[in-house]
């Protein structure tokens, strides 16, 4: 072709963009779908899709630092003899060990009682350096049922029984082989080495009736001391609520699709579930329907980030919020100080969430030795305890600037959307109109 | 012998009873009346009592046991010894779905019939049936002994890890990665003794041994088929 005659530019295709072509290639040379760690990364609706308009002439604000802003959440008072306070209303999400180093798991502990609040334990069982470390120690109830035993079920101060998570509403965890070293094997009673896929449905009930007899079940072991929560994945957030709260759960936690994992399926993170923006109005309405807004507390979780997310989960009616891959990133995860290792295993800073592989150079999603000796557990759970205090006073500046002596006094009509999209999801006015798309006559 | 009357004071009094117990107790032996398909009863505990049912029980009859001989006579709901510890438990009738559902130690007894998915997620737990076992028993089984004197349903040890099967009858199907294995001498003898336990009168020359093939250990693209 005449070298003068003008050519187009290249052009990639939309449909076909770069990571497109790598994951078919990928998929193409090793037969197997892609594994990853953390939540779903594509572009959603999120809480920066909301702002609180703050005080004008009709409301006005705290002093700041003056005038008292509350910060602590009671979880579990609707049946539990032992419901418990945590001072702010951020709660560390379930994590296991086994996914997690013992290190990072009782880095945790560590953070979450500086800051007054509670840890989870995971799809793995108690370790003893979590419950030593973790004042407030939430005890999963998984289909796997690893590591579960009533002598823990016992030492536990709240137990969550897990349907799902937002990672992947519908799926089992997962643990390979790396990661399964003989403590995690003799915790979970498995050979070692193996892939480990846990069970996605819990194996002697299904449905709300038979979960309303297990609740019963777990009260009665513990002689109805111990809070009852039921964690679902951001499914069918207004159902699962009512559900939960039939089947006699103290508390719900609803975690959005941004919520993270250990280990699952690339197209499940990212194709399953509802964005958390989407999961709050839902299940506070389902709650406040059955009229138990308040009474059965809600937790919101998937991608919570700071102080403003914290605020604005709370002014759309939840009471409390959890955050894992935030937590793991105060505590070292993805440190750009590692750049140069994330390069050798092929990413970036940023961008590591092959938390699978155990290779993690933080020591945080590791089994390997070596690498969880980096961690150093006192100084992460400062450094995470730090980060829960800078988003409890964030939270507390908006609240106060909202002339609000609570968090929980935040509310829906503090809040405007910047999309259509989160207007229609959070159910707060369009910015600069009176719209609420669905509602106000509009369809 | 102390007798309970759940119509009277409640699965709540009964549990709350018998957890508050101090381990030097005298008050070890007891007969609980009119279960009357109640669930959870006597759940959780963690003495070496002997507990004796007159009737039916509901879900999770004896869940997460440890030390306990318990002794159910009738029938059991969904769930019975769930999550067991240690101790027995023993039913003179039959089992409905998930008995011994994840237990880790102990030995279920079931005289009758046990319903689908016996010792689903079993991690340690005996389990012995006097009859068959529904389907997917055995589900993901990781550790202990399944004995089934009758027959088993469809797809026996689904996606078994290292649990043993014994069984005397038909097997419908087997479950993805569970396949018949060798009856060794070492096997007769340890089934020998399980049905000694369960004080049942079977022969373990008459029975098969069933467990993982261990090849979706790690993953395999030419065995997807098979997740």
């Amino acid at each position: 072709m005449d070298a003068n005659v003008p050519r187009t530019t290249p052009r990639k295709s939309h449909t076909f963009d770069d990571y497109t072509l790598s994951e078919i290639r990928r998929a193409a040379t090793t037969g197997i779908y892609d594994i990853r760690g953390a939540g779903a990364k594509r572009k959603l609706p999120t809480f920066d899709d909301l702002l609180f308009l703050g005080a004008s002439i009709s409301r006005y604000p705290l002093e700041g630092y003056r005038e008292k802003c509350g910060t602590n959440v009671m979880l579990g008072s609707r049946f539990a003899k032992k419901p418990i306070e945590i001072k702010i209303p951020i709660t560390i999400a379930g994590m296991s060990f086994g996914s997690l180093s013992a290190q990072a798991k009782e880095a945790l502990g560590r953070g979450a009682t500086i800051a007054g609040t509670s840890t989870t334990t995971g799809d793995g069982g108690m370790t003893v350096e979590e419950r030593g470390h973790s004042h407030i120690l939430v005890y999963q109830y998984l289909p796997s049922r690893y590591g579960m035993n009533p002598d823990d079920l016992r030492k536990a101060d709240a137990i969550e029984v897990v349907v799902g998570q937002g990672a992947k509403p519908g799926g089992g965890g997962m643990l390979l082989g790396q990661k399964i070293s003989d403590r995690v094997a003799q915790m979970r009673c498995l050979p070692k080495g193996i892939d480990q896929r846990s069970a996605c449905r819990h194996p002697d009930w299904t449905g709300p009736d038979d979960l309303e007899i297990k609740i019963h079940e777990l009260r009665e072991i513990t002689d109805w001391e111990k809070p009852i929560y039921v964690k679902v994945g951001g499914a069918r957030p207004y159902y699962d609520t009512a559900l939960a709260v039939k089947s006699g759960a103290d508390v719900v936690v609803v975690d959005g699709m941004q919520g993270g994992t250990a280990a699952t399926q690339e197209v499940f993170i990212e194709h399953v579930g509802q964005p958390t923006l989407a999961c709050v109005r839902p299940a506070v309405q389902a709650l406040q329907e059955l009229g138990m807004h308040r009474k059965v507390q809600l937790i919101i979780s998937g991608g919570i980030k700071s102080g403003a997310d914290v605020a604005k989960a709370l002014a759309l009616g939840a009471d409390a919020v959890s955050i894992g891959t935030a937590a793991l990133v105060a505590l070292g995860d993805n440190d750009l100080a590692l750049e140069a290792e994330y390069q050798a295993l092929g990413t970036t800073a940023g961008a590591y969430d092959d938390w699978h592989e155990g290779r993690d150079p933080a020591g945080i999603t590791t089994q390997d030795p070596e690498l969880a000796r980096r961690l150093d557990p006192v100084l992460a759970g400062r450094r995470l305890s730090n980060y829960l205090k800078v988003m409890t006073l964030e939270a507390q500046t908006i609240a106060r600037a909202c002339g609000k002596s609570h968090v929980h006094n935040l509310e829906p009509e503090d809040l405007v959307a910047l999309t259509v999209e989160a207007a229609a999801m959070a159910q707060v006015p369009l910015a600069g109109t009176n719209w609420i798309p669905g509602k106000n006559g509009n369809s | 012998m102390i007798e309970f009357d759940l119509d009277k004071d409640g699965v709540s009094a009964l549990n709350q009873r018998l957890h508050s117990l101090p381990k030097d107790t005298n008050e070890r032996s007891w007969r609980v009346k009119n279960p009357m398909g109640q669930h959870a009863i006597a759940c959780g505990l963690t003495l070496p009592l002997i507990i004796e049912i007159e009737g039916h029980v509901g879900f999770y009859c004896g869940g997460m046991n440890k030390e306990a001989d318990i002794i159910i006579n009738g029938h059991a709901g969904p769930g019975v010894a769930e999550n067991m510890m240690s101790g027995s438990v023993r039913v003179r009738g039959n089992a409905s779905q998930s008995a011994g559902a994840t237990g880790n130690g102990g030995l279920l007894v079931i005289e009758g019939d046990a319903s689908s998915r016996c010792g689903i997620s079993m991690k340690g737990i005996d389990i012995v049936v006097g009859g068959s076992v529904g389907h997917m028993s055995a589900f993901m089984a990781q550790r202990g002994n399944l004995v089934v004197c009758g027959d088993a349903g469809e797809a026996l040890g689904d996606s078994i890890y290292e649990a043993r099967l014994y069984v005397r009858g038909k097997v419908e199907s087997l479950g993805a990665d569970c396949i018949e294995k060798e009856m060794g001498d070492e096997h007769r003898k340890e089934l020998g003794l399980l049905l000694e336990r369960a004080a049942f009168k079977a022969r373990p020359e008459d029975f098969r041994r069933y467990g993982s093939a261990r090849k979706l250990y790690n993953f395999n693209v030419d065995h997807a088929d098979q997740y």
